[in-house]
């Protein structure tokens, strides 16, 4: 960098150092690589080689040719595509309930003073932060037949009968709702609180009720968080193993449970291989249409973790 | 904040949005707060609240040779995985701070690829890769998969804080002829040290917290808390998960405390 502005001095010694100015920066760059490469090697080696690895794994059939088999086989087995369906309605279902439950909170905390903000967002931020297994499991006691929830409602005299609540779709949607909802709320919220209270002051000076404001001018601006939050929740849900692995009750069979089952119980890594790898182009292509629509990134979360 | 409450609404007119979003809030922290009154339960039975106390669910995880083996493993990953990921972390981003290099988003992207990529996916693959050159249940097989999950994590976390320092502090210290590292070390570091430090406690409990790789590649001797729980988790429920649970919300919340602390001091 220091390098850079001496040569824009320009006149004889730009010139007449520019070699000595050149050799200087690519000095620079070469440090600065060395620097980042350890870690982008680490990266590599981990997770891009094996994926390339699983991805020419899975062009080839179990007799070695190469073929499209592993692929195809999705379009061909019920199984598989009673798999797709399932998390795709379980992706919806829990990005739905998301919204739904997300929406408000985000809008209450962009609404609240700055103190009381701060306060409940540590209870946004601790789930956030629990590991998934404890959450799990807090669902588990919660929701299974002789649970928590069964035994207050039988107890208030609302059901007679234990509702089935854990263990099939409804366990997993519950569950895995808790889990995905900071993802949603975060940027949701952080997107609220960049929204000009200005622009909604100036809106109710003309006129406008607080429900026209709402409807016409903070929903419509508070759209591009929303919309990132889906996406990652969309996203995160297609991949998601551990809740449905543990609450869906064998019933509930989802795209990461899928691969599991193919590599570890059957060690057929062609066809996982295969399932990982459309898993990934799904993935991918969701979050670069997004990018493409919004011109932002959908990672935004993390760095507000 | 007087610009949001100028706005001619008053907070009774929006009791039903706090109500509402206060019952969001309550589904989001209520599961965590009844697993840590549950763990102090005396019965076998699901009972909240309990009609007896005991520290019965304790006594068995600390009395468990199983758990304890499984605890001490997690642990050990954790540190060693904070105390690789966060030199290689703080590293990047001072590079990526300084942004001369060319090729900035193919760098990026690969760094922050473990937070995009399908975690089945990378578990999976780490395993494939693992059982090739034989790392698959070692402590270095899980350290270097969870320091590639920590990574990002280190590196978003530490560049925050290198955003809001001014670089031309560490020119001036070279100028006045300190060697770059020295300048780093002097200069630099003490002013971003809290986003290390936080950057630090996010991969500990990245790793402690690690569940689908460590199913993958942990195992035998080097079976992580995660995986054990996992296991137990697929045949029943045992209370003593709930005891452990507290231990681990009770640990979050202290190294969350603790970021949020070094945090402020930035």
């Amino acid at each position: 960098m220091q390098s850079a502005r001496f040569e824009d001095l320009g006149g004889p010694h730009g010139t007449l150092n520019a070699d000595a100015l050149r050799a200087d920066a690519r000095r620079e760059s070469f440090g600065l690589l060395a620097l980042l490469s350890p870690g982008l090697l680490l990266v590599f080696t981990v997770i891009i080689v094996p994926i390339g690895w699983l991805f020419w794994l899975s062009l080839y059939d179990e007799t070695g040719a190469l073929s499209a088999a592993n692929y195809a086989r999705f379009f061909e087995q019920a199984s598989y595509i009673r798999t797709f369906i399932t998390t795709f309605k379980v992706a919806f279902f829990v990005t739905g309930a998301c919204v739904l439950l997300g929406y408000p909170l985000a809008y209450m905390l962009s609404q609240l003073p700055r103190r009381a903000a701060s306060i409940c967002l540590i209870f946004v931020i601790l789930p956030f932060w629990t590991s998934v297994l404890v959450r799990t499991y807090a669902w588990l006691v919660i929701l299974q037949r002789k649970g928590l929830a069964n035994s207050w409602l039988i107890d208030l005299g609302v059901i007679s009968q234990p509702l089935p609540l854990a263990n099939n779709f409804a366990g997993v949607i519950i569950g895995m709702t808790h889990i995905m909802l900071p993802f949603l709320v975060l940027p949701l919220y952080a997107s609220m609180k960049t929204i000009d209270t200005d622009c909604l002051r100036a809106g109710m000076n003309l006129g406008a009720s607080p429900a026209a404001t709402f409807r016409q001018i903070f929903f419509p601006l508070s759209l591009p968080g929303l919309a990132s939050g889906v996406v990652i929740v969309f996203v995160l849900c297609l991949g998601f193993f551990v809740t449905p692995a543990l609450m869906g009750g064998g019933k509930v069979i989802m795209w990461a449970m899928r691969m599991e089952q193919t590599t570890s119980l059957y060690s057929n890594w062609g066809a996982g291989a295969a399932l990982g790898v459309v898993l990934l182009a799904v993935t991918l292509a969701l979050l670069g249409l997004f990018q493409w629509l919004l011109g932002a990134r959908a990672t935004g979360v993390w760095s507000s973790r | 904040m007087s610009a949001e409450t100028s706005l001619p609404i008053s907070h009774r007119q929006r009791l039903w949005l706090y109500g509402l979003g206060g019952l969001v809030l309550l589904f989001l922290i209520a599961p965590s707060v009844i697993i840590v009154i549950m763990s102090f339960s005396g019965s076998t039975l699901l009972q909240f609240p309990p009609e007896q106390w005991s520290l019965r669910w304790y006594e068995s995880y600390f009395g468990s040779v199983e758990w304890r083996d499984a605890t001490i493993v997690s642990v050990k990953v954790a540190v060693m995985t904070m105390i690789v990921a966060t030199p290689l972390g703080t590293a990047a981003a001072y590079a990526i701070n300084i942004g001369t290099l060319r090729m900035t988003g193919a760098i990026n992207a690969l760094l922050t690829a473990s937070l995009i990529i399908p975690v089945i996916l990378i578990g999976i693959g780490t395993f494939f890769l693992y059982a090739r050159i034989g790392l698959n249940n070692t402590l270095t097989g899980l350290v270097i998969a969870h320091t590639v999950q920590a990574l990002p994590l280190v590196v978003l976390t530490v560049l925050s804080g290198l955003r809001s320092y001014d670089m031309n502090q560490e020119k001036v210290a070279r100028s006045l002829g300190a060697n770059r590292f020295s300048a780093f070390r002097q200069v630099t570091m003490p002013q971003i040290r809290f986003s290390i430090v936080s950057g630090a406690l996010f991969a500990f409990i990245t790793s402690f917290d690690e569940v689908v790789v460590s199913l993958f590649i942990s195992g035998g001797e080097t079976t992580t808390l995660t995986r054990r729980m996992f296991n137990a988790l697929r045949d029943q429920i045992d209370p003593t998960i709930a005891a452990i649970s507290t231990c681990l919300i009770v640990l979050s919340i202290v190294l969350l405390s603790a970021a949020q602390i070094f945090g402020r001091g930035r």
